[in-house]
């Protein structure tokens, strides 16, 4: 028999408003407007929009004024959000070797072609936290040097000349392109598929699956062969303009690995990669991402599958932070019946238990 | 078109204040969708979805029957309305020379602008390297 059981409308009526008070904090401080979120908490809006997957700062810093700061809740958001537009189609694939470079560094290369350009950087600073920043505080008006007029090719070009590296995956096009919000996942996965859920994902699972292959699980210590970060073109060919439209352009993340080699009978040795690649500034991510792109492709290479990282079913399946959290958070709505059947079922069996623990004597006794 | 899309939609709307509007009706109503941006694997691979951005897109005709196009990243639904008016004066050997002069050219300028600004400030931080001689007596 189903028995449905109501009540707490007004418990949860007063929830919202209590929780609304609290997201406002103590009235007597200024409200933080999304301007001050977007411009100054700006590696939190980027993350939002990463793992949210939709590039928009203004809504990425609502969502998070609305979230508390709770990212991951600021990323759901943003995700459900994502639902109640129509999507127009798909943009030309960016081109990112035409990026307007504002940090570009390598770890293999000290003299690449355009230089290694720092950028707005946490890397070189001592990490002492900043008195100064507490009450307020107007910094100098940043340095300008001369603009070279240089290229900024990737550093993986440069190594291709030479067939020192392997080249990129070559575009099929009679292949359709993976879209895991359009069709659920399904396995073996191609790159393109698990770069887009790469991209999606948390950057702290992955962070930690790449540490993880760094220190020896699936052995993957690579170079990072560059890291850029700046601002792409974005075009679209609209059906109604008959030509590709420019769209203004977004901030970029870009890392390439570079790992050891492969070869075989017929190929020469050349160094493999792994890719990363995010909205916004968005380095630790996109370094995990290009480390677990390169694990993922174990099978590929040949490798023995033998870690986490390595697993792309393992991977994939667990990456996304709004399912992770909603199978997690679940446990908190009532679970009464449930339990309910499953105290009846433990009593049963304690009862079967205390039982049979009483038998033995009584029947040696009978006999 | 790059230019309008990179440009504030009140700089774009005020430099179009100086210019004498044609008759004009929406072709389509301004409206906000999707896109999904791509990228590709390696950087010049084959392409995978990296993840949507917010777009408006309009339409808009001159009563003289050039019909423009307007597309820009973002929910500003009055941006994507004034580039589609902008691409279809442009079309009009009438209005070509004021959008181009009037509009286009200081927007670009604005533009320019920025991003040498920007490229400077990046400039600023490319590291000099210098080798330490090791001396030998």
């Amino acid at each position: 028999m189903y028995v449905a059981v109501k009540g707490g409308e007004r418990a949860i009526e007063n929830a919202h408003r209590l929780l609304a008070h609290e997201r406002r904090g103590d009235r007597d401080v200024p409200e933080v407007s999304l301007a001050q979120i977007s411009e100054q908490l700006s590696l939190g809006v980027d993350r939002v929009m990463t793992e949210g997957s939709l590039y928009d700062r203004e809504l990425a810093a609502l969502a998070i004024k609305q979230a508390r700061g709770d990212l991951i809740e600021a990323i759901f958001l943003v995700r459900a959000f994502r639902a109640t537009l129509p999507r127009f189609g798909a943009t030309e694939p960016v081109d990112t070797g035409a990026m307007q470079v504002r940090r570009r560094i390598s770890s293999t290369f000290k003299d690449i072609p355009g230089g290694q350009i720092l950028g707005p950087t946490f890397d070189y600073t001592h990490r002492l936290l900043d008195p100064q920043l507490a009450d307020g505080f107007a910094p100098d008006t940043p340095a300008t040097g001369e603009v070279s007029t240089g290229a900024t090719p990737r550093v993986t070009d440069i190594l291709g000349r030479d067939g020192l590296i392997e080249p990129s995956p070559v575009a099929d096009a009679s292949a359709p392109i993976g879209d895991l919000t359009r069709e659920p996942l399904s396995f073996p996965a191609d790159r393109d598929l698990r770069l887009q859920n790469l991209a999606r994902a948390d950057e702290g699972f992955l962070l930690a699956l790449g540490y993880s292959s760094q220190r020896g699980y699936g052995r993957n210590h690579p170079f990072a062969g560059e890291i850029r970060f700046g601002e792409v073109e974005v075009e679209f060919v609209a059906e109604d303009a008959g030509f590709a439209v420019p769209l203004g352009s977004i901030a970029l993340t870009e890392c390439q690995m570079v790992n050891q080699f492969k070869g075989s009978a017929t190929e020469a040795p050349c160094f493999t990669r792994g890719y990363g690649l995010a909205f916004g500034q968005s380095e630790r991510k996109t370094m995990s991402m290009a480390l677990v792109d390169r694990s993922l492709r174990a099978r590929e290479l040949g490798e023995e599958v033998v870690a986490p990282a390595q697993d792309e079913e393992f991977v994939m399946s667990h990456s996304d932070n709004v399912q992770a959290t909603g199978f997690v958070e679940h446990l908190k709505l009532p679970h009464y019946v449930d339990f309910q059947s499953e105290l009846g079922l433990l009593r049963k069996l304690r009862k079967e238990f205390v039982e049979a623990n009483e038998t033995p004597p009584m029947r040696e006794a009978a006999e | 078109m790059a230019v309008l899309a990179h440009s504030a939609t009140a700089d774009i709307a005020g430099h179009l204040a100086t210019v004498a509007l044609p008759v004009h009706e929406d072709l389509r109503e301004p409206e906000n969708g999707l896109v999904m941006v791509r990228g590709r694997v390696g950087g010049d691979g084959a392409p995978f979805n990296l993840g949507e951005a917010t777009v408006s897109r309009a339409a808009v005709r001159l009563s003289t029957g050039e019909v423009g196009f307007g597309y820009t990243l973002g929910r500003d639904r009055e941006k994507a309305r004034l580039i589609a008016l902008c691409d279809a004066m442009v079309q009009s050997e009438k209005f070509v020379g004021a959008i181009e002069g009037q509009v286009v050219a200081p927007l670009r300028a604005a533009m320019i602008e920025g991003r040498n600004r920007k490229a400077a400030e990046a400039a600023a931080t490319r590291v000099d390297f210098y080798t330490l001689v090791r001396g030998e007596g």
